[in-house]
């Protein structure tokens, strides 16, 4: 049996804000496998960051979780105390934001940040805590460890700032690394830097990574799995190789037709039309409905069932639940 | 007097005094020396890292800055401080952040009308007013939105605020920094259409600016790809894809993520080692040299200019 070391069912977030309920996700459930990367894709504003808040419990005060489980290692986290939240985020599971400026503190060295880290979550000397923050340093390829550990963020380029927020969140070795758009402020030469340093700490420290971002290329190269997530829910999840090679929702098949073609030919781009869904005023039926040229009389009002396609494929469209229905029988559910 | 191209750039160079001392200025060599020509109608991607000045490139040769030195010819004619005033109605730029390149107190209609009152472009009233939900409609926008504020909007929809902006002038030429790289790809593909659409009826020349080499391949006849103030290597798109030769575009190319699991999958990434050197000390002769695999002597010590490889491509290197 595949063992899961983090299990979301039908997480609900929602912000509580003066305009309204916020539902920023709802009802989103996947499975990550101990070692492996799973992506998290989607347009801005569909979920992705608010989903990876919801498993660290860092939401802003107006957010809360307001139904479903998240179980780490078969003990569902929810229900922890702060306290066993705060151990929860030192050992187990760490976090890398998309803008390293604002998470590093810029009065402090670089090599002080890192020491506390250690210090704070493990019981090690302060000896042997600098001593792990410069293995880290050469872990993660920062060159002169020595000298960069006395160095202040604002002295270091981007990408050797990115590689100091990998260290400090590998310092007490997670289980689960969540990196939300790790590579979005780099360039690409760098980006691939950091990609590699991820996929390589990977393997040799046998975590899982959980990947969000929209840059679908990162995506391929990196993900075991992908979840595609539209206005909050996900509306598809497989293999890099289901969603690339075989999408079956309709956002997913817009997606991947509006990037330029890797073959380089001049063919038009097809953007998805339409504008982004209201979560103050979520559709009753399938979020991207309103957006979807194929949308049938169902898709209106009824959220569309999720069906396995093939083993660990998973989409929720009504399209595929009509071509599943035996000839005659449809009107025996919905009006399609 | 007329010429095949609308813009002929020769050795631009804008160089910014930083201080670096009490006392000291040294010069940041931001562009150092690039040349190109781009014809009517046509499309030159100009990519390479932060830093590389991409942006200075666009900024300098619209004057936005006053060049160090070098020469910009628009329609055969030099751009001088004296004639910068009638030359600002053929060429106009696109900034990059739709967020805050448009002034939040102002109207749609305000700031699409602006260059038209800046020019005096129109007789009345009512003309204005036409001419600005003309150029809304070109861009894909709703005529009804036309007095509503920028805050009002999407970033996509902001985005075609400024280019209707930037077409109000009627240009011949816009200088696009990284138009498109804010936008989600959905977002993004109706702006790169948009882009091409306006191209095909308006035959207006784009500099393409992006840092998406997908996105920069699409949308180009030609690249140029730059390295610390140089333009390294210029070729056809195509030609420069299948047939790179300055082992940093051969870098730059393999690091690119592509969205496709089975190339990506099968192909090998050449990851660069080590940063770019600062702009404030490069190293002597090719400022690659730091990085480079195939670096000589001979590159230490002079710095390679571009040379004719046949089709079209230019390439400085003294190894390749
Ligand atoms: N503190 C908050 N208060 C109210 N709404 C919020 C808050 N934080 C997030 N949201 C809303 O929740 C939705 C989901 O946001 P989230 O940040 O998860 O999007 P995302 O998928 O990460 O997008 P991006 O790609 O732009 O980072 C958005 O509509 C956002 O406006
Ligand atoms: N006004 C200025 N004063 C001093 N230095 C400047 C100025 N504008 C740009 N620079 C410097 O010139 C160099 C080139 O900058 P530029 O913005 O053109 O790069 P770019 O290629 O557009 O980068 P990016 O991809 O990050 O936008 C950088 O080292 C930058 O710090
Ligand atoms: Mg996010
Ligand atoms: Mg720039």
């Amino acid at each position: 049996m595949t063992e899961y070391i983090l299990q979301v069912k039908d997480l609900h977030t929602s912000f509580f804000t003066d305009a309204g309920e916020v539902q920023a996700v709802n009802g989103v459930s996947f499975n990550l496998e101990a070692g492996k990367i799973l992506g998290i894709v989607g347009e801005s504003g569909s979920g992705k960051s608010v989903t990876s808040y919801s498993v660290m419990r860092i939401l802003a005060d107006t957010g809360r979780i307001t139904k479903g489980e998240i179980y780490f290692k078969n003990e569902d986290i929810t229900k922890y105390s702060e306290k066993q939240m705060h151990k929860f985020r030192g050992k187990h599971c760490s976090m890398i934001f998309q803008d390293p400026m604002t998470s590093l503190n810029p009065v402090y060295t670089v090599g002080n940040q890192l020491m506390e880290a250690i210090l704070l979550h493990t019981d090690k000397s302060r000896k042997q805590a600098k001593e792990r923050a410069i293995e880290m340093l050469e872990l993660v390829g920062v060159n002169e460890p020595q000298k960069r550990y006395n160095q202040y963020p604002y002295e270091l380029s981007g990408g050797m700032r990115q590689r100091v927020m990998i260290a400090m969140a590998l310092a007490c070795e997670p289980d689960i690394l969540i990196a939300d758009e790790p590579t979005t402020a780099l360039d690409v030469t760098i980006q691939a830097q950091i990609l590699e340093l991820m996929q390589d700490l990977q393997k040799r420290l046998g975590m899982a990574i959980i990947l969000v971002t929209h840059d679908l290329g990162v995506i391929a190269e990196m993900c075991d799995e992908i979840i595609v997530m539209y206005g909050g829910r996900v509306c598809e999840q497989g293999t890099a190789d289901d969603i690339f090679y075989n999408p079956c929702h309709e956002y997913t098949k817009g997606l991947l037709r509006s990037i330029p073609d890797i073959s380089g030919s001049k063919k038009r781009l097809t953007p998805i039309s339409g504008t982004p869904i209201n979560l103050l005023n979520l559709p009753k039926g399938c979020a991207f409905c309103a957006r979807c040229e194929k949308a049938m009389k169902v898709c209106l009002s009824y959220q569309p069932e999720e069906l396995e396609i093939t083993p660990g494929h998973y989409a929720s469209c009504w399209l595929n639940v009509k071509e599943r229905m035996e000839p005659g029988k449809e009107e025996a559910r919905h009006e399609f | 007097m007329s010429s095949e191209y609308i813009v002929e750039v020769s050795d631009l160079k804008q160089y910014f005094p930083v201080r670096t001392g009490l006392f000291k200025k040294t010069p940041l060599k931001a562009v150092d020396g690039v040349s190109f020509k781009i014809k009517h109608g046509e499309t030159l991607g100009l990519v390479g890292e932060s830093g590389c000045g991409k942006t200075t490139v666009g900024r300098s040769l619209l004057h936005l800055y006053k060049p160090t030195a070098g020469e910009v010819k628009v329609e055969g004619t030099t751009v001088t401080p004296q004639n910068i005033g009638s030359m600002r109605s053929k060429m106009q730029m696109v900034f990059q952040d739709p967020y805050s390149s448009l002034n939040p107190r102002m109207t749609v209609e305000d700031i699409i009308g602006e260059p038209f009152d800046v020019h005096k472009l129109y007789s009345n009233k009512k003309e204005r007013r036409e001419k600005i939900l003309e150029l809304m409609e070109l861009v894909g926008l709703n005529a009804e939105h036309a007095t509503r504020y920028v805050h009002e909007f999407s970033g996509g929809q902001r985005q075609r605020i400024g280019i209707a902006r930037a077409l109000a002038v009627n240009p011949k030429f816009i200088v696009c920094d990284e138009p498109v790289s804010a936008l989600d790809v959905s977002i993004q593909a109706q702006i790169l259409n948009m882009f091409e659409d306006l191209q095909a009826k308006l035959k207006v020349a784009y500099l393409f600016i992006a840092h998406d080499l997908l996105v920069v391949r699409h949308i180009s006849n030609r690249i140029a790809v730059m390295y610390l103030g140089k333009i390294i290597e210029i070729a056809d798109s195509d030609e420069l894809n299948s047939n790179p030769v300055h082992p940093y575009t051969i870098s730059l190319l393999s690091a690119v993520p592509i969205p496709d699991p089975k190339t990506a999958r099968s192909r090998q990434r050449i990851v660069l080692e080590g940063d770019v050197p600062s702009p404030l000390n490069m190293p002597s002769g090719c400022a690659f040299r730091t990085r480079c695999k195939y670096a000589t002597e001979q590159c230490k010590e002079q710095c390679p200019s571009l040379t004719d490889r046949g089709n079209n491509h230019f390439v400085a290197c003294w190894n390749k």
